[in-house]
């Protein structure tokens, strides 16, 4: 699959400018490039949360963003159920365990620390079952043990075929990645909007 | 879609899920009108059957901006859109959530408040049948305000100000199927449960639409 020439939008100004970017299984892209470069922006672009594209095909894609999706006031149990049933597939107790969070598992989810919080969120990615994985700096509070296992379920992600896109600043053991910088994408002009440039008065 | 139903049902028993807040609403309402219109029984039987339309469709008001601002506010809503569930479908499912969490229990317990107000014998069953009929289209007209305010913070005042215009057809005819002295109120009911309908069939594809949009 392929994705060319794409302009990211945000509040219809332009951010990006003829994105190029391919996407073939067991490929992971790694978007590298400063606060502000259009990073989330073009993981919401493909995760169809853009304003002038379709994205890509919902049934095929998972997409972490900042939030985590979880409720404070189910147990960490219940929000694993509820995914599960989102993506209709079976909880599977090996990603549990992958999250460290069988010992969390009765507990609300509203008192959980942020990085624990950020596992359980993780948690959904993998148990959609999804080929794409469009994570949005997914190791934003994470301990390094647990961001040595989020990079581990990558790689073995893509290994089984899977593709993920991810954003990140720190530098992740994935050998097998390929860096995108975003950078050379940004919208030259940033297009004054017509309306208040005064064109219709 | 049955999860979101589920989960949404549930969220709304738990601590702070609202749905006490709706009944006790009700409840006050309901009781305070005596006092305020004074101890005048015929008058009570009079206005009950519309008293306790009000009080149903300002409750359902009260507890709009929870269909989709909470889910919003944790990302849960983007996590959703980006499912393999439809836009729509998620609609549908929580305006059905909210309608089984706040339709349905403001229309049994309009029973026992009918009784506070005097609501003459022959008009209980008439009170719970067209409840029945219109609340579904309190939810559902509900649903699409919020999806269209999802992204406002403190949305409530708009929301209001906009579903109240949208409310008006079914408060009419929902009050008016009960009044008393209604000599056939079976059209009043039919068109109430059309209206019902209508809404569930065609406002989950709108709110789709503005829920898109407020994701952007």
């Amino acid at each position: 699959m392929k994705i060319e020439s794409l302009t990211c939008r945000r509040a219809s100004t332009p951010i990006l400018q003829g994105v190029n970017l391919e996407l073939h299984s067991g490929m992971i892209t790694v978007l590298r490039g400063p606060n502000g470069s259009g990073k989330t922006t073009l993981l919401r672009h493909l995760a169809g949360l853009g304003s002038d594209t379709q994205g890509l095909d919902t049934e095929e894609i998972v997409f972490s963003g900042h939030l985590d999706a979880i409720k404070a006031t189910l147990t960490v149990g219940e929000n694993l159920r509820f995914w599960a049933g989102v993506y209709s597939k079976a909880l599977d107790p090996a990603i549990i365990e992958n999250f460290e969070l069988s010992d969390l598992i009765e507990r609300p989810a509203g008192r959980l620390s942020a990085g624990q919080k950020r596992r359980l969120g993780l948690a959904r990615v993998v148990l959609s079952g999804a080929k794409v994985w469009l994570l949005d700096e997914p190791t934003v509070s994470l301990d390094t043990a647990s961001t040595d296992r989020l990079v581990a379920l990558i790689a073995d992600h893509s290994a089984r075929g899977g593709a993920c896109i991810l954003s990140t600043h720190i530098d992740l053991a994935l050998p097998q990645a390929q860096i995108l910088d975003i950078t050379q994408f940004k919208a030259s002009s940033q297009e004054a909007d017509p309306f208040l440039s005064g064109d219709f008065t | 879609m049955i999860p979101i139903i589920l989960r949404d049902v549930q969220l709304a028993l738990r601590s702070g899920g609202g749905f006490g807040l709706t009944l006790a609403f009700f409840l006050v309402l309901v009781m305070f009108v005596p006092f305020g219109i004074g101890a005048n029984l015929e008058l009570l039987a009079r206005i009950a059957p519309g008293m306790l339309w009000i009080g149903a469709l300002l409750s359902c008001i009260l507890s709009l901006d929870r269909i989709f601002q909470l889910d919003w506010e944790d990302g849960t809503l983007e996590a959703l859109a980006t499912s393999p569930i439809p836009l729509s479908g998620i609609v549908l499912s929580k305006a059905t959530a909210h309608w089984i969490t706040t339709g349905l229990p403001l229309t049994m317990i309009s029973l026992p408040l009918g009784y506070l107000l005097n609501l003459p014998p022959a008009q209980y069953g008439l009170v719970l049948l067209s409840l029945l009929c219109g609340t579904p289209a309190l939810s559902f007209i509900g649903a699409f305000g919020a999806a269209l305010t999802v992204g406002v913070k403190r949305g409530g005042l708009l929301l209001s100000l906009l579903v109240m215009p949208l409310y008006i057809p079914t408060l009419i005819l929902g009050a008016q199927s009960v009044a008393v002295g209604t000599a056939e109120p079976g059209i009043m009911l039919a068109l109430l449960a059309a209206l019902s309908l209508c809404c569930v069939v065609f406002i989950p594809a709108v709110s789709a639409l503005a829920l898109r949009a407020n994701l952007r």
